[in-house]
């Protein structure tokens, strides 16, 4: 394995006086699907938006991909053409039709591509993530609530990045949903070459699809491993996390 | 040619693999007729997979019949609005005359609510504009009528404008603006929240609950308005009088209680209930229209407020009609 994907130093975040992050390292390495898990308001979303580049931390270094993210314009061409982002109701924008959304980064970073491709692309990656064309012309409001994840993930993978962000991507999907989601994010990842940083509360997600798992608590990364090892850390959270009663259910 | 040597591909994205998979499906032969480097096979077969799919049936429409189908939609839409608005009214009286029968069930407390919010507190707004409207038009009219020497008719054209037409008018637009969208916006959150939903579990009627106690303090308010409405204008061409043309006040009171008939009084407040009527129903209804997110209240408030502001000037427009017709 050559340079770490995503590598985080000594990264503090504070909101007020409030701590939410302290001195906290991760390493993730590249082409594997990484499950972040962690309690309510442990910050697994704040990680997430300050490795992003949109919340500047309160101190420590971030590089993804070998290049800083601290310390870089918001805009930086380099961090947004090659990550892709799916928020938790998908966030594609409301005004715009389904294959307008996807179009959005191919126009912004595509380097002057004709719109005839920039269709054909977008419709392709449309129905990678395993959308009808039908569905191209609609609006996001006219979508249920899978169709709209799957159309923000053919966002996210528009512009064919080599990490992919996805933050709770089975909420709120029925079981059948959330495992072809999961499913679609494993052919996916596959034959994308992506590396994922997933974060989930959902266990199922943990056990059938994640090659690692980070777990986030007391303001810094618990532990990085294998989902074997995660499992036999002697942390109080931990244990309950994957021995509860839902923790033995999903490793069924 | 029989196959395609593709292994010299060093980097492979999937627009890539795109064009190379419409390439073999152009020169007709089969995706296993391409060699690739192993770690490009996956997206090769992913993306093969999806692009060889016959394209769901998406035919783009003539610009012209999509033209069509847009005018069809609209008027469909319209006639849709006018007939629910029709239903609504009638659901409404229905409640009403059910709840006249049951007065115990009348909610007393959120009808005096409504009216504070819908009448006392667009009070000072109310009074400031029309006294400046009718500052405004005393001035246009002197400005005419000094070329014929008849600048005492500047008490006539005020009195006759505000007591027919502007005073009640203008409070219905003001009350359309602020009261039908604050209608939508309050009904419309409770819907997009599922409180309505909640309301008829427990039992109890969102029409009994939300538009009659709306409704009712919008037919108290809105008279009272148009009257202090009036009482403005009329004051606010008085002091334009007094002040720069030079009719003392005592001769404008004098002019206005001779000249003019208490009938155009009675001609502009006729019209009040019926503006209180389209505002509160129109406002109601468009909350109640609200879809599940928060984009649609914003369209369905901005949908009140025109569809009411537009209703009342039509209404107006055809009252003039009519009392101009009987002679009034």
């Amino acid at each position: 394995m050559s340079e770490p994907a995503i590598e985080v130093r000594g990264l503090a975040n504070r909101f007020g006086t409030q701590t939410v992050h302290e001195d906290l390292d991760l390493s993730l390495p590249k082409g594997q699907i990484v499950g972040v898990v962690g309690g309510s308001g442990s910050g697994k979303s704040v990680l997430m938006r300050a490795i992003l580049g949109l919340r500047p931390p309160q101190a420590g270094e971030i590089e993804v991909l070998g290049r800083p993210v601290t310390g870089i314009p918001e805009r930086d061409a380099h961090l947004r053409e090659s990550s892709g982002v799916l928020f938790q109701d998908g966030a594609l924008f409301s005004s715009l039709t389904v294959v307008e959304n996807v179009e959005v980064p191919l126009k912004c970073h595509g380097h002057g591509l004709s719109a005839a491709l920039i269709r054909q692309l977008a419709t392709l990656k449309i129905r990678l993530s395993g959308l009808a064309s039908t569905a191209c012309n609609k609006y996001p409001s006219e979508l249920s609530g899978g169709m709209r994840k799957r159309a923000g993930l053919a966002r996210a993978l528009a512009l064919d990045p080599d990490l992919l962000f996805l933050d709770e991507p089975t909420a709120g999907l029925d079981p059948i949903g959330a495992a072809e989601f999961d499913e679609l994010l494993r052919t996916l990842q596959q034959s994308l070459g992506l590396t994922v940083f997933l974060i989930t509360h959902d266990l199922d997600t943990l056990y059938t699809i994640c090659d690692q798992i980070a777990v986030i608590g007391e303001r810094r990364v618990l532990t990085v491993g294998p989902l074997a090892e995660v499992e036999q850390l002697d942390h109080p959270w931990v244990q309950q996390y994957f021995h509860g009663p839902r923790g033995r259910a999903a490793r069924r | 040619m029989t196959r395609v040597d593709a292994t010299r591909i060093d980097r492979l994205d999937s627009a890539g693999a795109q064009l190379l998979s419409r390439f073999i499906h152009r020169a007709g032969l089969g995706p296993d007729r391409v060699e690739l480097r192993s770690d490009h096979r996956a997206l090769f077969k992913a993306v093969v997979d999806v692009d060889t799919q016959p394209p769901d049936d998406d035919a783009h429409k003539g610009n012209l019949i999509d033209w069509f189908e847009g005018v069809g939609r609209a008027t469909l839409d319209f006639l849709q609005d006018l007939r629910a608005l029709l239903s609504f009214l009638g659901q409404t009286i229905a409640t009403g005359i059910l709840v006249l029968f049951h007065p115990h069930q009348w909610p007393l407390t959120a009808t005096v609510h409504h009216i504070q919010q819908t009448g006392l507190n667009a009070l000072p707004l109310v009074a400031l504009l029309s006294f400046l409207v009718g500052a405004v038009v005393a001035f246009l009219g002197a400005t005419v009528l000094r070329d014929f020497g008849a600048e005492l008719f500047v008490v006539d054209l005020t009195t006759y404008a505000f007591l027919r037409e502007f005073g009640v008018l203008l409070t219905a637009i003001i009350l359309a603006g602020r009261t039908a969208s604050a209608f939508t916006a309050q009904i419309g959150t409770m819907k997009s929240r599922e409180e309505i939903d909640a309301i008829r579990t427990i039992g109890m009627d969102p029409f009994v609950l939300l538009v009659l106690p709306r409704l009712v303090a919008l037919l108290i308010a809105l008279p009272i308005l148009a009257l202090v409405a009036m009482i403005s204008g009329l004051a606010g061409g008085l002091i334009v009088s007094s002040f720069s043309l030079d009719i003392p006040g005592q001769l404008y009171l004098d002019r206005m209680s001779a000249m003019v008939d208490v009938r155009h009084f009675l001609v502009g407040m006729s019209k009040a209930p019926f503006f209180a009527l389209v505002i509160a129903l129109v406002g109601c209804m468009e909350g109640f229209k609200v879809g599940g997110t928060a984009q649609s209240v914003g369209e369905r408030t901005t949908s009140a407020v025109v569809q009411s502001i537009s209703m009342v000037i039509v209404i107006n427009a055809l009252a003039a009609v009519f009392f101009m017709e009987i002679g009034w």
